[in-house]
């Protein structure tokens, strides 16, 4: 299991630092001057060009800035955003807990309801439920992200009244926020009715964004449960003449669950880029807005710390499900 | 449980309204984060909405909902007979806000403009390089090559000397960029050392104090209750940040926010028949225009470029581009602005008129380019689509319009150059309301090769804008731009398209609100019933 682990972690440096070059270049490679940008039609002379150019070192060779970049993340520094002139990590941290605090929602959803789903329509293959679950499935894939979340405003906030329209919590309460995370933050408060109003505003995006990793979840789980429904040892087990629960539950999910899990920590990527647009529609002040913002504007700083911070993120997330199979499937491990 | 919180819904929603009789909270849906709140760092509406324009004075302001110059911190003001010197005289008593992080111990004085305006203009100032400044709008409007000194009198005497006379120099001033920051507060934080917090917790003068700002979701304002002109009516403002357009219109239903910005053109109609909300608007104080390179042939030909103007059906485009939010422009300057000339008459659409002008002119078979802008803007929602228009109603002319477009970076610089072939979309969105802003900047010789891209000189024009900076006289100045518009409508640089109409929604609650012809939003003297 060590030698499984350390070969794993020795897989990362190397994408760690092809994120870096990645992200250094893409924002780069991409037309546009962030200073002609930041100008506009009021436009800038030469002069002060160079001066601006100096002053955020736009005008030293591109390897000096990669190795000033390199450089600050092993000093735990991204750098500063041109635009609002703050450090990088501490708008990362400021807005990160809100992305995660929506994510963990939406993906506990996605597997809650994604697994339960896949399971029973495998187990009832071809009748009316299981058309009825994969069709639903199919939609909720297809679905628009915007489309949805508006749908779901008008519907249920605009004219049912029973959810808020946008935001993380209602407007009356105003406390500290040392988490980050509302639901922690809203109990802590101690404020009446705080951690009430914090829930009723994760419902919908919550929904939202959980709507095609669950639908993802569940194809997924149908498919490799009717393929392991199929195996010798599953017939052995049902001419023993185990409980069907027992056979579904717990011989065939468990051998099911290596291309779920797969789905899972790979959906975490789609969770990511998903939040962009659910935050920003619900006004979700989390890091998806802040780096569209940051790509439109060239905040080179911006850009190449908030990529590297999410790609890290996801290559973590992806090495605890290498490790996670490791444990299901000794076959792996020892592979 | 959802009938939890449907009554979790209705209780927040009823206590919003209890709390607004007890003490009126005004809810505002804007439109995005502010960048910060030094209102000299950046340039966009949203830095000055949740700073300069509710917590911050100006020596001089834009009297609300128009474009006029009044005086605010300073009561009055002198101009040298060269017009080079302006000497302002302070108000006495004016109170800087107290908040949880700063407790003024002196009035405004002379101390904070010196402050102001030299963390600006001084590269040694302690505050200059700290907040990785740039100083955009201060450097934008030359303020470092038309102040040379700033000088304190006495307490509440403040003299500017110019290296030149510059008439536009008191818009200038009543910019955002030129709100009076407190000099004891920033001499408080460089003693603690944390000069970045000037940017992060505001104290001005102005009618509301800063309370607090969770990133990207809320801001919190209080009335100041010491304020000069009389404490607000509202007692506390809140900025509910939606960036959404259709969101911030359900929250607006559904009684979330009272006021929002930047409706979907699509939600008009609606809007319009919502018997909750009043939909205000007004023309944007922009411009937007396609400029022919004036030095180039044939389009150094007057008749040339009025043939093409004539050929260029603008009801469509404001029915197809601006979807009806938009009006018809005559003149280079919009009608907000003072010295607008109505009596000016427009280049009447007419393709048969047109043909024959160009006949005139001894042009046949011209094939041109037609840059359209890669980006959307008040001045031009679609470019693309509107040279598309264009395209179309030059063909019917016979003349050949090719459509070209670059990255917006290398727009706004290739667009510049001298040689530069055909017609350009361009734009202009109006800083600080003079008209010299339009005129001088984008039509003016000087800036040929720059920020003029017809590439115009024409020397009437020219002497009258360079006369019109040298006086301070109103009346006199706006006799010398009327002129100059009818000279440009004379000799046709562009084709003037349209000038944005700004809708805002508010609720009917709400009181003596007033459209900023700045784009800007300000909630000094709005009310709110219960």
């Amino acid at each position: 299991m060590f030698s499984f682990l350390l070969r794993r972690l020795l897989t990362f440096v190397p994408t760690f630092f092809g994120v870096t070059i990645v992200a250094f270049a893409f924002i780069r490679l991409l037309p546009g001057d962030p200073i002609l940008l930041l100008a506009g039609e009021r436009g800038v002379s030469p002069e002060r060009y160079n001066e601006l150019a100096a002053q955020f070192g736009f005008d030293r060779p591109m390897w000096v800035q990669y190795f000033e970049y390199i450089g600050g993340i092993f000093q735990g520094d991204l750098g500063t955003s041109f635009v609002t002139k703050k450090p990088v990590l501490d708008e990362f941290f400021a807005l990160f807990p809100a992305t995660l605090e929506l994510a963990i929602c939406a993906i506990t959803l996605a597997v809650v309801l994604g697994i339960p789903a896949g399971v029973i329509a495998a187990v009832n293959r071809g009748k009316f439920f299981d058309q009825a679950l994969m069709s639903t499935a199919l939609v909720g894939y297809s679905m628009p992200i915007f489309w949805w979340a508006l749908l779901l405003i008008i519907v249920f906030s605009s004219g049912l009244g029973w959810t808020p329209v946008s935001g993380r919590i209602s407007l009356l309460y105003f406390f500290d926020t040392p988490t980050g995370f509302m639901l922690i933050d809203s109990l802590m408060s101690g404020q009446k009715g705080a951690f009430v109003s914090a829930i009723s505003h994760l419902i919908l995006p919550t929904i939202v964004l959980a709507t095609i990793p669950l639908a993802i979840i569940a194809r997924q789980t149908r498919s490799a449960m009717l393929e392991v429904l199929g195996e010798d040892y599953v017939r052995t087990a049902r001419a023993k003449g185990l409980a069907p629960l027992v056979i579904n539950g717990v011989h065939a999910l468990r051998n099911a669950m290596i291309p779920v899990i797969t789905v899972i920590g790979l959906s975490v990527g789609t969770l990511l880029a998903g939040a962009i647009l659910t935050e920003t529609i619900f006004s979700w002040p989390g890091i998806g807005k802040w780096m569209v913002d940051s790509i439109f504007r060239r905040d080179y700083q911006v850009v190449q710390g908030g990529l590297l911070m999410i790609a890290t993120i996801v290559m973590v997330v992806n090495l605890t499900v290498d490790v996670l199979y490791g444990l299901i499937n000794p076959k792996i491990r020892k592979g | 449980m959802i009938r939890l919180f449907k009554t979790a819904a209705l209780a927040s929603g009823a206590a919003l309204l209890a709390s607004s009789v007890a003490a009126s909270t005004l809810v505002y849906c804007s439109e995005g984060s502010p960048e910060g709140f030094d209102p000299a760092l950046y340039t966009s509406g949203t830095s000055f909405d949740a700073s300069s324009r509710n917590v911050y004075n100006r020596l001089v302001e834009f009297e609300r909902g128009t474009t006029q110059t009044i005086p605010s911190l300073a009561e009055s003001w002198d101009v040298s007979e060269d017009g080079m010197e302006y000497t302002f005289h302070l108000r006495q008593g004016v109170k800087f806000q107290k908040t949880d992080f700063f407790t003024p111990t002196r009035d405004f004085n002379a101390e904070d403009v010196i402050f102001s305006f030299e963390r600006q203009r001084d590269p040694e100032h302690p505050f200059h390089l700290a907040s990785g400044g740039t100083w955009e709008y201060f450097n934008g409007m030359s303020m470092p090559d038309l102040v040379k000194s700033v000088e304190k009198i006495d307490d509440y005497t403040v003299k500017f000397s110019l290296t030149r006379p510059e008439a536009p120099f008191i818009a200038n001033i009543a910019m955002d960029f030129a709100s009076i920051l407190s000099a004891e507060y920033a001499a408080q934080l460089e003693e603690a050392g944390t000069l970045e917090l000037l940017n992060q917790q505001p104290v001005g003068t102005g009618p509301f104090t800063f309370v607090g700002y969770q990133k990207d979701a809320v801001i919190r304002y209080r009335a100041n209750e010491d304020y000069w002109r009389g404490k607000a009516e509202i007692d506390n403002l809140v900025f509910a940040i939606t960036p959404d357009a259709s969101v911030r219109y359900q929250k607006l239903k559904a009684g979330e926010c009272h006021v929002m910005p930047y409706p979907n053109p699509a939600d008009l109609e609606a809007m319009k028949s919502d018997p909750d909300v009043n939909l205000m608007s007004q023309e944007g104080l922009n411009t937007g225009y396609l400029a022919y390179n004036t030095q180039m042939a044939p389009f150094d030909d007057a008749r040339v470029r009025k043939a093409l103007n004539m050929a260029i059906n603008k009801q469509a485009i404001i029915d197809v581009v601006f979807q009806g939010a938009g009006k018809a422009a005559k003149n280079p300057i919009p009608p907000t602005i003072w010295s607008y000339n109505d009596a000016v008459e427009d280049d009447p659409y007419d393709p048969e008129a047109a043909k024959a002008l160009l006949e005139e002119a001894g042009v046949s078979g011209l094939e041109m380019n037609v840059w359209a802008m890669p980006v959307q803007r008040p001045y031009n929602p679609n470019a693309r689509r509107m040279a598309e228009l264009i395209q179309e109603d030059f063909a019917k002319v016979g003349v050949k319009a090719n459509i070209v477009s670059y990255e917006w970076g290398e727009y706004l610089s290739r667009s510049k150059e001298i040689d530069r072939d055909g017609a350009i979309l361009l734009g202009w969105t109006g800083d600080n309301g003079d008209p010299d802003n339009f005129l001088a900047v984008l039509l003016g010789c000087d800036a040929v090769g720059g920020s003029n891209r017809a590439q115009w000189c024409n020397e009437t024009f020219d002497a009258l804008i360079q006369k019109a900076k040298l006086t301070s006289d109103k009346a006199e100045r706006t006799k010398l731009y009327e002129e100059a518009q009818v000279v440009f409508k004379d000799q046709a640089p562009w084709a003037t398209i349209a000038h944005s109409v700004v809708f805002e929604p508010i609720r009917n609650e709400v009181g003596n609100y007033k459209i900023d012809p700045f784009g800007g939003h300000i909630f000094y003297g709005v009310s709110l019933e219960n």
